[in-house]
């Protein structure tokens, strides 16, 4: 299966000057992704995966290296609009309703009210969010207002999806159902989806490769491929082969740290 | 225990409605220096209506319009209170009406000076201040739009802004005076001056209120300029914005009263307290400050409702109830 690749990235380098003397945010890093991969960055705090994600996004630039999204510069696949971010923290509006915040995207691209519409309707049934769309963000839970903001994301229907620990600040009860849910949605509708986490068992449960990374300076430093059934559910979490990924996942994360402990 | 608590409800009613109307019939009859007797009986009934507002302040209430009805009878009763207060103390000490009119004397002076009253209320209030206010508010909008979109502008324009404000009303006046005439449209031009800055630097303010992830989510969006300040950065400044609009209603009153001191044609707010002064009718000067006061407050009240309406989303004025 040779898919061609929707992220490129070659001895990718970004560095912050700050007052005490460079950080090195991403160091040397080289990735590929493939259409309709599901891959995970997994790390501790400060290894660059967020940044890496915000790299690929154009909402942070790369001090060396090269990087094409889509073959293209990130800018310039930004402004085609190729894909859609969901952040850590919902970030809807609260001034507009649920279905007005998952209208805004398509509002700023340009699409018709019947087809806004549409797609409201259809991405909110997606994240099983019907019946509220005239309510208010801060009238739904955490949980839901992230699936909101997914649902705003898949709105205008972009093949990449980067997700930034979305289900970080939630609790384990919901996120199983949402990890769930996600895969359930990238297996019926074929998106490529970067999801960034620090938690083991969803990076393995949710992907086909797990990039496994450290930090100062942030690298790759494993990349681990899973081929569990694309119809798995949570129950998969307690088979022998889920175990030997997360152990390995594990034992990479602790090399990543064992100088500097 | 309901009966307990039905029966502490209508005491502290009761024991306000008595005491009330005692010191009220007090009021009415007092002539000038009754003896200490009358003083202490004062008093009492003072801390009688203290007590008896204090307990209906602590009154639970059973059902929306009890508890609005409640929050609005407390102050009601304290400022009533106050009212009957200072007609005992001027009556009953003899205080000359040029020291402190009584509230009575106020009263009958506005009643018989209505079109006198009028004819200032519409000279200042809706001739200077109300034109003043909404010209000089959307100019500070404007102008911090401009800046917004122009770095080197609010570089270069808001410690220009700065000295704007720091202009002293006094000084600002006579010259608006010699600019634009004797007439309402120099004041108008004296509350330009003086709302622009507050709206300037509120809206500059509001307008880096939104939070980042909103910001990158409309970067992620490849939106334009103008889509994120229409759809994210001026919704995220409307309580910015409001509150300017709120010090600017009273900072246009003062202004359009103050200006007319430097000249004007014989109407206006201002015109007539300075001149009243002058001739020791310090009735009139009362009633022109009664006359600004309910203005002023039904001016910001109405502010503050339109932004109630307008910022609903905002976390002091939401519930999770459907609005």
């Amino acid at each position: 299966m040779a898919a061609a690749s929707v992220i490129e990235a070659r001895e990718l380098s970004l560095t912050f000057e700050t007052a005490d003397g460079p950080v090195y945010a991403l160091s040397k890093v080289n990735l590929t992704v493939h259409d309709g991969d599901f891959v995970s960055f997994i790390g501790p705090s400060g290894c660059g995966k967020t940044t890496l994600l915000r790299v690929i996004a154009d909402l942070e630039q790369a001090s060396e290296g090269a990087i094409t999204v889509n073959g293209m510069t990130p800018e310039e696949a930004r402004r085609q609009r190729a894909y859609g971010y969901v952040f850590q923290a919902p970030a809807l509006y609260p001034w507009r309703t649920i279905e007005r915040n998952v209208a805004l995207p398509l509002e700023i691209m340009g699409f018709g009210a019947t087809e806004r519409a549409e797609r409201i309707a259809r991405n909110l049934d997606l994240v099983n969010l019907r019946g509220f769309e005239k309510k208010f963000p801060w009238q739904l839970s955490g949980g839901m207002q992230q699936r909101v903001s997914i649902a705003r994301a898949l709105a205008f229907d972009p093949k990449l999806m980067l997700m930034d620990e979305p289900f970080g600040a939630l609790d384990e009860i919901v996120r199983d159902k949402l990890n769930q849910q996600l895969l359930e949605l990238w297996a019926r509708t074929r998106k490529t989806v970067v999801f960034v986490t620090h938690s083991i068992p969803e990076a393995v449960f949710l992907s086909n490769r797990i990039v496994v990374m450290s930090p100062r300076p942030g690298r790759i430093i494993d990349v681990i491929e899973t081929n569990f059934p694309k119809d798995r559910t949570l129950d998969i979490r307690e088979t022998p082969e889920f175990l030997k990924v997360a152990h390995r996942v594990r034992e990479g994360l602790r090399q990543g740290h064992s100088y500097e402990d | 225990m309901i009966a307990a608590l039905r029966h502490k409800r209508f005491a502290a009613i009761g024991l306000l409605a008595l005491s009330g109307l005692l010191l009220w019939l007090m009021a009415h009859l007092v002539t000038a220096r009754p003896g200490i007797l009358f003083w202490i009986g004062v008093l009492v009934l003072w801390a009688l209506v203290w007590i008896g507002n204090d307990a209906l302040s602590g009154i639970r209430t059973s059902s929306p319009l009890t508890t609005r009805l409640r929050n609005l009878a407390v102050p009601a009763i304290f400022g009533l209170t106050l009212l009957l207060l200072w007609q005992l103390a001027v009556k009953g000490f003899g205080i000359p009406l040029v020291l402190l009119p009584a509230p009575s004397d106020i009263w009958s002076k506005l009643i018989t000076s209505l079109p006198t009253l009028a004819a200032d209320f519409v000279q200042t209030f809706l001739r200077a201040v109300l034109p003043g206010w909404a010209l000089g508010s959307l100019a500070g909008f404007l102008v911090a739009v401009l800046c917004d979109a122009w770095g080197f502008l609010r570089r270069g324009l808001l410690p220009l802004g700065n000295l704007f404000a720091a202009l002293p009303i006094v000084g600002v006046a006579p010259i608006m005076v010699m600019w634009f005439g004797f007439d309402w449209h120099s004041k108008v031009a004296v509350v330009v001056v003086m709302t622009f800055f507050p709206m300037l630097v509120n809206t500059v303010a509001g307008l880096q209120a939104a939070g980042h992830l909103e910001r990158d989510l409309m970067r992620s969006y490849g939106a334009s300029w103008f889509d994120t300040l229409v759809k994210l950065r001026l919704p995220a400044a409307m309580p910015f914005i409001f509150n300017a609009l709120k010090i600017n209603s009273t900072l246009a009153l003062i202004g359009a009263i103050v200006a007319e001191f430097f000249g004007t044609p014989i109407v206006g707010m201002g015109f007539r307290i300075s001149t009243e002064v002058g001739r020791l009718g310090l009735d009139m000067v009362w009633a022109e400050i009664a006359v600004a006061a309910i203005a002023g407050s039904a001016f910001y009240g109405i502010i503050a409702l339109i932004e109630r309406v307008v910022t609903f989303w905002h976390p002091s004025y939401r519930s999770r109830k459907d609005p």
